[in-house]
């Protein structure tokens, strides 16, 4: 579990932004009591924290520990058995999961979830849907309307290349693409939408320590530059720590403690919790 | 971030994928390909007996319906084995329109295009619920009860029962100089053009590539934004209604319905068609439904008696020479012929 040098990455690449940004911005999201049970599965009980604007929230806990669950609560993907989420002080819990992208939710996947026989670019374009306006009608007679739109998607989609750097890829299928690539691209497939949350749901699976580095600072990158807050899964420490204004740990689907990076490597729970594997 | 193009890079030259796995031919060297085709379309009536034209008709028609299948199953990744069904609502929306209620066969085009999308978008609608295997079923369902309906004694006013519906064969208008073969010819040429460039606009679109995405996943799609339910009922509305217009044309080309032309076997031919075409590749509905309307008869000059068996052995000759369809070997030609150059 590397939990190495926090600080240092840190400084190098954040320290400006979460001096301004800790604390300061309203909460956009929030998290009330959120239970969520699968049969006899408790996957989360009782789970409560906010986001606050402009923030980078680490979600960590071991496997199991219901981070997943969250997410899908989050995206409406699952529905919480009791408990409220509040995106900008509304409720999301009665609208379907199609209207998050829509009202500002957008996600990456734990195992990439492209849409591999397409290309980069249309991945893009998809992820500018809910941005979008157009119905089959005015898209199969290519009426003004819908040529406009398409115009549009297109300079969206081309920006998007461009900001990430998937310009050498980007009339490829992201079928043939390794993994690292077709982790970026849903990254700027889910800023298509012109998030106001990102969930990263464990983007640094499967990549090696050099993009690890390159991952934080793209996050960091996208914060900044994309005006987005993101609620960051990990399970490398490292990563999470160095660009975390805050984390939240969970285990047993149980909020077990929140605060700084700095506290959470101190807190006697979060230690035994990754080190002792066992029910406390 | 300087340094993650670089990275990325290596990353990408040791995973090597396929060249030109995305390309497609050039679009000038395409251009030119379809102007020539369009050309021969245009001089075949007027070279070939009526017999010869009026196959090809049938052929066209036969892509047309493949095409509204190819969308369905190959853009939107929906199963059918029912189509067979949609293709005779169309047939017989326009027989009993022209016959029953005299209207001009024209008008039965329409009709027969908005009655067969409805079908389709609630057809699809508590389909949607069905995946994979169960989907085959409940369009297996569709495919086997349409004959079965369309003999029902109490719509036998309407439907001829067994018997079916003679149609009378409409002439070229505005004293065009064509007999009746070589006009239905062109109006099947148009309105299979017309639907393909509709088709094709539809695929290019924000509208296809929805339905692509539901196909390739359809969590992330929604995540996305794709309301998944609605293009998907979306998706078999405009596929019914395209193999419903394929329907109500060669009725008329035919001019004849009956329920025993379109039973199971049918829509086992459009999904032959599709899969010899190339599933998700739009110009292989034609090539596709030449090998539906011709390999029969092949089969049936190899041996008379055992016709069946020769298309079989036909059929599986072609999809091991051409797993993927035309696409896969048009596709691999292209390429070669690139590396030639
Ligand atoms: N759809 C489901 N049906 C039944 N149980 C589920 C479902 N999804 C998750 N669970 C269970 O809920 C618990 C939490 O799972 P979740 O995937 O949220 O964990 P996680 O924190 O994301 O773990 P990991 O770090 O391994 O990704 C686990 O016990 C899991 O088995
Ligand atoms: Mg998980």
């Amino acid at each position: 579990m590397g939990w190495a040098d926090p600080k240092g990455m840190r400084s190098r690449m954040s320290a400006a932004a979460d001096d301004i940004r800790a604390d300061a911005g309203q909460p956009v999201i929030e998290v009330r009591d959120v239970t969520v049970r699968f049969g006899g599965v408790l996957a989360l009980d009782g789970v409560s924290f906010d986001i606050r604007a402009g923030a980078i929230l680490g979600l960590i806990g071991p496997n199991g520990a219901g981070k997943t669950t969250l997410f899908n609560c989050l995206s409406r993907l699952y529905t919480p058995s009791s408990g409220d989420i509040r995106l900008l002080g509304r409720t999301i819990l009665r609208q379907p999961a199609h209207k998050m992208a829509g009202m500002g939710i957008g996600r990456t996947f734990q195992n990439v979830a492209s849409f591999h026989n397409l290309t980069v670019r249309d991945n893009v374009r998809v992820g500018a849907h809910s941005a979008s306006r157009s119905n089959v009608a005015s898209d199969a007679l290519r009426l003004p309307s819908a040529r406009r739109s398409e115009r549009e998607i297109d300079r969206a989609a081309q920006e998007l290349i461009d900001w990430l750097e998937l310009g050498e890829v980007a009339d490829r299928l992201v079928a043939g693409l390794p993994f690292g690539w077709q982790k970026r691209v849903e990254l700027a497939r889910a800023m298509a939408a012109k998030p106001k949350l990102l969930l990263l749901d464990e983007p640094a699976g499967g990549l090696n320590h050099d993009e690890v580095q390159e991952l934080g600072g793209l996050i960091l990158k996208v914060r900044d530059e994309g005006d987005v807050t993101v609620l960051l899964v990990e399970h490398h420490m490292g990563l999470v720590m160095s660009v975390s204004d805050r984390v939240v740990v969970l285990n047993f689907g149980r909020k077990i403690a929140e605060g700084t990076p700095e506290e959470m490597q101190k807190h006697p729970e979060v230690i035994s919790a990754y080190l002792g594997g066992g029910d406390e | 971030m300087s340094t993650s193009e670089g990275k990325m890079s290596d990353l990408g030259s040791s995973a090597p994928w396929p060249a030109g796995a995305a390309a497609r031919p050039k679009v000038g060297a395409r251009t030119i390909f379809f102007g020539l085709l369009l050309l021969v379309a245009v001089t075949l009536p007027f070279i070939s007996k009526n017999f010869f034209i009026f196959q090809t008709t049938v052929v066209m028609v036969y892509a047309i319906a493949i095409l509204g299948l190819n969308l369905l199953i190959g853009v939107n990744g929906q199963f059918s084995l029912g189509h067979g069904a949609f293709y005779a609502l169309g047939a017989y929306t326009a027989a009993i329109l022209m016959e029953t209620f005299g209207l001009h066969y024209a008008w039965t085009l329409p009709i027969a295009a908005a009655l067969c999308f409805v079908a389709g978008f609630l057809f699809g609608l508590p389909a949607l619920r069905l995946e994979g295997v169960y989907l085959a079923l409940a369009t297996f369902a569709l495919a086997v009860t349409t004959p079965q309906l369309l003999k029902l004694s109490p719509f036998e006013g309407f439907t001829g029962g067994v018997q079916g519906i003679v149609i009378t064969k409409p002439g070229a208008p505005f004293g065009l100089p064509l007999n009746s073969d070589q006009w239905l010819y062109f109006l099947t040429l148009a309105i299979g053009l017309l639907l393909y460039w509709l088709v094709h606009n539809i695929v290019h679109s924000r509208t296809g590539r929805a339905f692509m995405a539901i196909r390739d996943n359809p969590i992330a799609a929604s995540s996305m934004g794709v309301n998944t339910s609605l293009y998907k009922a979306t998706a078999f509305g405009v596929s019914a209604m395209i193999t419903g217009v394929a329907g109500s044309l060669g009725a008329i080309v035919i001019q004849f319905v009956a329920p025993d032309s379109f039973t199971f076997a049918l829509s086992v031919q459009l999904l032959v068609g599709l899969v010899i075409g190339g599933v998700g590749w739009l110009p292989g509905a034609l090539i596709g439904a030449v090998f539906v309307v011709f390999i029969p008869n092949v089969a049936e000059e190899i041996s008379k008696g055992l016709a069946g068996a020769c298309y079989g052995v036909l059929l599986i000759l072609v999809i091991y020479l051409a797993p993927q369809g035309a696409d896969g070997v048009i596709r691999a030609a292209v390429d070669r012929f690139k590396r030639l150059l």
